[in-house]
């Protein structure tokens, strides 16, 4: 709106020439287990689209964080216009004219979009002219394609609609740098073009964007430079034409050491029987849910099939459609031979799947009740006696010393509220709890995530026992090399949609990499549908 | 000037309650500190509240008579705050013992209206069973909309408990309404089979003894049994229990029935015992209280048991205020509030799961 | 129907329905900005035995409904401080507050038990004598009863075309987005809560000095639960609590004129349709129920961190 000019270089060639609008120096920050930022350097300049790539977990995040002064950096400075600043809010961040579009929207959805733009307007009149500001949403919605029906209730917008919402909120706040996080993640194809030229679009009018992805077709369809960010540290900067798909991949997952753990002992025999089979599933997502679209996928005893991907494009709807949580809104589900598409969890358990979902705090543990509490709740109807009129505590622990043991770790506590574990140990009592039920299958959803070196030996070396011992694993991770060294075979995830299914030793990190950030890859095995 | 720095004192000393002593000191504490707040409001309307504390305590705790009908009061008190304190568990709110309360009693008088010729072996379990399925059914309406995830559990429990009263109104008023005081509205006496037993020479009814079982039984499924165990996780993690194969639905269904069962069980005891009849106005808003007092206990079984009796010397000292000092009986409501007041404005950053 | 009979029914739902449109009015505020006062009948009995002492002590009803809304506004203060400071449990507060104002109403009403006041003088709009159809009982009230319909559209306007009831509504929403925008979730609620306090007491003292001119003990009857059904059954919206609070009202009268008429419809079937109706109506929502209640309704806000 009535910003002050800004110093408007072309996109290329003279970006050095002109200061930077912001300038990130050596950016730290560290939670509880993780150092997020490690002396993390950004510049941004004005008029330029900056995508920050980079796998989940690499720190993109938490930088942005820091510069919209949601977190706090725990050392490193911001430079605006060649001055420090102090984020110590997203106040002050926006009073610099930094705005941020979060994966998870804030909007209302019971109110309007008008009066969601309203609330966030600096200077709002006490008694609200909502003509007037109806008005300003048409003038800059006009200039920018981003229309949207100023009147309709926010729930009744389609998602791409929410996001246009969003970028105008931080229009007429008068923001000049954008920050978007994962903008594309829920978007349409049609829609992330669209999103794209309304960045051109801005880009022309002199106003900052940084964009958060993993999609390399996006970095390379629109983003003026590229930095790419691997474990919390700035793995490259570079400018657009610089950039191929090949080394942006090379910067993104690196060179990846060998494996120490790794399958020895043969393949499955063919003959082996399928344990879970699912055939053109598809399921109804709710709300910013990937849908799965037409998965096939077949395991067998004896097998580990590992589930590539980024997070957040399917991996949690698997993993549910498999246990029974979410339904089959078309296809069918098949354990041990037997037609399971309608089963209950409780039957689809009892039938011997074993799950460990990816948040062990939130999903499979009950935080403030006690380790062995927990431990029980994985088989109840097994340790009851007299119908369930008492619970048989000593034979869970029996059970729990035993699983600990196989895992050749020492059991926690007993009587200990689950809350006060560590990640690790947490992790470690969710795969007691379901190995001890001594299942036939094993759906495993990021199983090492979190843990430290041993930690994660361990339950590697737990995996591929169980496969020796007949069993099938499901291992959905985002670790390559996690994957590679344990997979009989490999399946890609990406949009709901298994891309390609690889045996470990006849393809490379490096187009697994591709296909997980949809970049087609040099020869897709694209799985029919 | 001593009782801001008691007032001072006693949040800190409340915060730091562990162990029976402290959850003891707790109880005292708080106590004391709304009986001082209740007694400037007994000084401000004229009253000696020294006296009325005496007279309290020596009719509730020092007279043979007087602790009697704490108990009896005690007694509808235990079965509400049982049927709080059950879907507590799973997470969910039923503050509507009052309504199940009322439909246990309707039930209950049908069944002692309806065969009054029945030995009382046969009877009373009888009206015991038609007291619990009254209750029950009215609460499983609000626990099926509720696991349907259709209705709030509080908005439809809470709006329940105004159409039970109406529902035994209409009877009194109309097809049950007894001949011989037309003036007032009540059910025709019940025959002496129908009438739950009493202890000595007093108020005290079978319906102790029954109330304790329930809560044992009630504490005894929670902390031995598998089902107890699965409850708990529901209530701690509905997202993990769900994963580990729990079926809410059913629980939450079975729940409320059982937890409106417990509350037409006071209903029961009240018409069988103590009116012998079913009369107008039945409850003192003993569903409320109920609620509160598990509230309080925070669906601690022995919790209840205290929380219960300290509210029903509460509400029998409204009767002796309204005796000896001439005060309305509602008044002793005031202390009532002053007591959950002073617990649920400590500033605990943890409160209790389910509360909100 | 006689006329007799319509404008009878009409004249009682008005005058039954105020008092009503005035505790759902005030809940309306509050559940807005996220806060369910189950403690609504406490209001309106402390409004009902303020109102009635002050006008009896004073003789002004002004200053008595004056003082019963300022005295309403306290006793929300009073939950709002175990909801809003402490985050205690809003079904468990609002139950207390119920208590605390049965209690201290039947102290304050009891030196007027039995003691008859003058009350709020009636009076016919100007110029409504003249109408055709007009009686001498429709349009014949008191200032409260013409100056409710006028709140109702006042609130309407707070909430929808200020920046003020922007903020409450988004507080009532989302705190967390709202204070991303900028409010203070806290102080709004409270000015939320001071606001409904201030008109559910009004309407607490419009029982007793507009209506029954004398001071029961637990008068209100149940009110305060029926506005907060009201409050659902209106979807929250304060112009359609206007259409709640008159048909209940007009249901309460056509059942006494139906009894008086002789007619053999018990009552106590008569009385349950309102709650039956908004369970009836909250289950018809569906999947549009959500929303219509505000999001972060009963839930406790307790920062970002």
């Amino acid at each position: 709106m009535n910003n002050p000019p800004i110093p408007r270089p072309s996109p290329e060639g003279c970006l050095a020439a002109a200061g930077p609008l912001i300038a990130l120096r050596g950016i730290t920050k560290a939670f509880p287990n993780v150092l997020a930022n490690d002396k993390v350097d950004l510049d941004i300049y004005p008029g330029e689209v900056h995508a920050l790539l980079g796998e989940n977990g690499a720190g993109k995040s938490t930088l942005v964080k820091v510069l919209y002064g949601f977190y706090r950096a725990d050392s490193g400075e911001v430079h605006f216009l060649g001055q420090r600043v102090q984020l110590r809010s997203p106040l002050d961040a926006r009073g610099l004219g930094i705005g941020m579009v979060f994966q998870d929207f804030t909007l209302i959805p019971a109110m309007s979009v008008v009066e969601n733009i309203a609330l966030f307007l600096p200077r709002l009149s006490a008694v609200l002219d909502k003509r007037q500001i109806v008005k300003r949403i048409e003038e800059v919605s006009e200039r920018y394609n981003l229309q949207v029906h100023p009147w309709a209730p926010v729930w009744q917008l389609s998602i791409g609609e929410k996001q246009k919402v969003e970028i105008l909120k931080l229009l007429l706040a008068d923001a000049r740098l954008l920050i978007l996080d994962e903008p594309t993640r829920v978007l349409a194809p049609h829609e992330v073009e669209a999103l794209f030229q309304v960045f051109a679009k801005l880009r022309g009018d002199g106003y900052a964007i940084i964009f958060i992805t993993h999609k390399l077709p996006e970095v390379l369809a629109c983003a003026d430079r590229i930095t790419v960010m691997r474990r919390g540290r700035v793995a490259g900067a570079l400018l657009r034409s610089e950039a191929t798909e090949s080394s942006l991949v090379a910067l993104m997952f690196g060179a990846t050491p060998p494996a120490e753990v790794s399958r020895r002992g043969g393949p499955p025999p063919l003959a082996a029987p399928p344990l879970l089979e699912l055939r053109g599933v598809y399921t109804r997502g709710q709300g910013m849910a990937t849908s799965l679209a037409g998965i096939d996928l077949l395991i067998r005893a004896g097998e580990i099939v590992g589930v590539a991907g980024v997070s957040g494009n399917g991996q949690r709807e698997l993993g549910d459609v498999i246990l029974g949580l979410e339904r089959c809104a078309r296809g069918r589900r098949f354990l041990m031979g037997e037609d399971a598409t309608g089963w209950s969890v409780a039957r689809v358990r009892a039938r011997g799947v074993a799950f460990i979902p990816e948040e062990p705090l939130l999903m499979a543990t009950v935080p403030l009740m006690k380790v062995q509490e927990n431990m029980a709740l994985g088989e109840t109807k097994r340790y009851e006696l007299g119908h369930g009129f008492a619970v048989d505590w000593g034979s869970v622990r029996r059970d729990m010393e035993q699983a600990f043991q196989m895992l050749g770790l020492e059991a926690p506590p007993f009587h200990v509220p689950v809350r006060a574990l560590s990640g690790g140990n947490l992790q470690r009592l969710v795969l007691a709890r379901e190995l001890a039920r001594n299942p036939k299958l094993i759906v495993a959803l990021y199983p090492t995530r979190g843990l430290d070196v041993p930690s994660v030996m361990a339950v590697r070396r737990l995996l591929l026992e169980a496969r020796n011992a007949g069993r099938g694993v499901l291992l959905i991770s985002e670790d390559l090399e996690e994957l590679f060294s344990l997979s009989d075979r490999l399946v890609v995830l990406y949009r709901g949609r298994l891309v390609g299914q690889f045996k470990p030793e006849e393809t490379t990190i490096n187009e697994v990499g591709h296909l997980m950030v949809g970049a087609g890859g040099p020869h897709g095995h694209e799985q029919g549908r | 000037m001593g009782m801001s720095r008691v007032a001072e004192l006693a949040p800190r000393l409340l915060r730091r309650g562990r162990g029976l002593t402290a959850a003891l000191a707790r109880v005292v504490i708080t106590a004391a500190l709304a009986l001082v707040a209740f007694g400037l409001v007994l000084l401000i309307i004229g009253r000696n509240p020294a006296r009325a504390y005496v007279d309290i305590f020596r009719y509730a705790l020092g007279s043979y008579y007087g602790f009697s009908e704490v108990l009896v009061r005690m007694i509808p008190l235990l079965f509400t705050a049982v049927a709080a304190a059950l879907p507590f568990k799973l997470g969910l709110i039923n503050i509507g013992g009052e309504g199940q309360l009322y439909l246990g009693a309707w039930l209950t008088s049908w069944a002692a209206l309806t065969f009054p010729g029945l030995p009382q072996a046969v009877l009373l379990p009888l009206m015991m069973l038609m007291g619990f399925l009254g209750g029950g059914l009215w609460a499983a309406v609000a626990g099926a909309l509720r696991a349907k995830g259709w209705v709030n559990e509080t908005i439809s429990t809470l709006l329940l408990n105004y159409v039970a009263p109406l529902i035994v109104n209409y009877y009194i008023f109309g097809p049950w309404r007894s001949a011989e005081a037309a003036s007032y509205p009540q059910s025709a006496a019940f025959v002496p089979a129908a009438r739950l037993p009493t202890f000595g020479n007093t108020r005290v009814h079978l319906g102790l003894v029954l109330a304790l079982v329930v809560l044992a039984l009630f504490w005894l499924f929670m902390a031995r049994t598998r089902w107890g165990l699965e409850m708990r996780a529901i209530g701690g993690n509905p997202e993990a229990a769900r994963r580990v194969g729990i079926n809410l639905f059913r629980y939450i269904l079975i729940v409320f029935f059982i937890a409106g069962g417990v509350a037409g069980l006071a209903g029961m005891a009240e018409v069988s015992a103590i009116y012998g009849r079913l009369p107008q106005n039945l409850s003192p808003a003993y569903g409320f209280i109920g609620f509160l007092v598990s509230w309080l206990a925070g669906g601690n079984a022995l919790g209840i048991v205290i929380m219960s009796f300290l509210f029903a010397i509460i509400t029998s000292g409204g009767l002796i205020l309204q005796l000896t000092q001439r005060v309305p009986y509602a008044a002793v409501n005031i202390l009532l509030a002053l007591v959950l007041f002073i617990v649920l404005a400590q500033p605990v950053r943890t409160q209790k799961r389910g509360g909100g | 129907m006689s006329l007799a009979l319509l404008v009878g029914v009409l004249s009682g739902s008005i005058s039954y329905g105020v008092p009503l449109l005035y505790a759902t009015l005030g809940e309306v505020l509050v559940e807005r900005a996220g806060i369910i006062n189950l403690g609504l009948e406490g209001v309106l009995l402390i409004g009902a035995s303020v109102g009635f002492g002050v006008t009896f002590e004073t003789g002004s009803p002004a200053l008595g409904v004056l003082a019963a809304a300022l005295a309403g506004a306290l006793f929300n203060m009073v939950f709002g401080f175990l909801v809003v400071s402490r985050g205690a449990s809003q079904p468990a507060s609002g139950l207390i507050m119920m208590f605390l104002g049965m209690g201290l109403s039947t102290l304050i009403g009891n030196p007027y038990v039995g003691k008859q006041i003058a009350g709020l003088s009636k009076f016919q709009i100007p110029g409504a004598a003249g109408l055709p159809w007009a009686s001498a009982t429709l349009f014949n009230y008191d200032l409260l009863v013409y100056l409710a319909f006028p709140l109702a559209a006042l609130v309407w306007w707070l909430l929808y075309h200020t920046r003020w009831g922007l903020s409450l509504r988004a507080v009532g929403e989302s705190p967390t987005a709202a204070f991303a925008a900028g409010r203070r979730p806290a102080l709004l609620k409270y000015q939320a809560l001071f606001l409904g306090g201030l008109i559910a007491g009004i309407g607490g003292a419009h029982l007793s000095v507009g209506l029954t001119m004398t001071w029961n003990q637990g008068m209100t009857a149940g009110r305060g639960f029926i506005a907060i059904a009201l409050v659902i059954f209106s979807k929250w919206h304060p112009l359609r609590a206007i259409v709640g609070a008159v048909l209940f009202g007009g249901a309460v009268t056509l059942q006494l004129q139906m009894q008086a008429h002789g007619t053999m419809i018990s009552p106590f079937l008569l009385d349950m349709i309102p709650y039956l109706l908004t369970l009836a109506v909250l289950l018809l929502w569906g999947g549009a129920r959500r929303f219509a209640a505000p999001a972060g309704l009963g839930k406790p806000f307790r920062g970002t961190e």
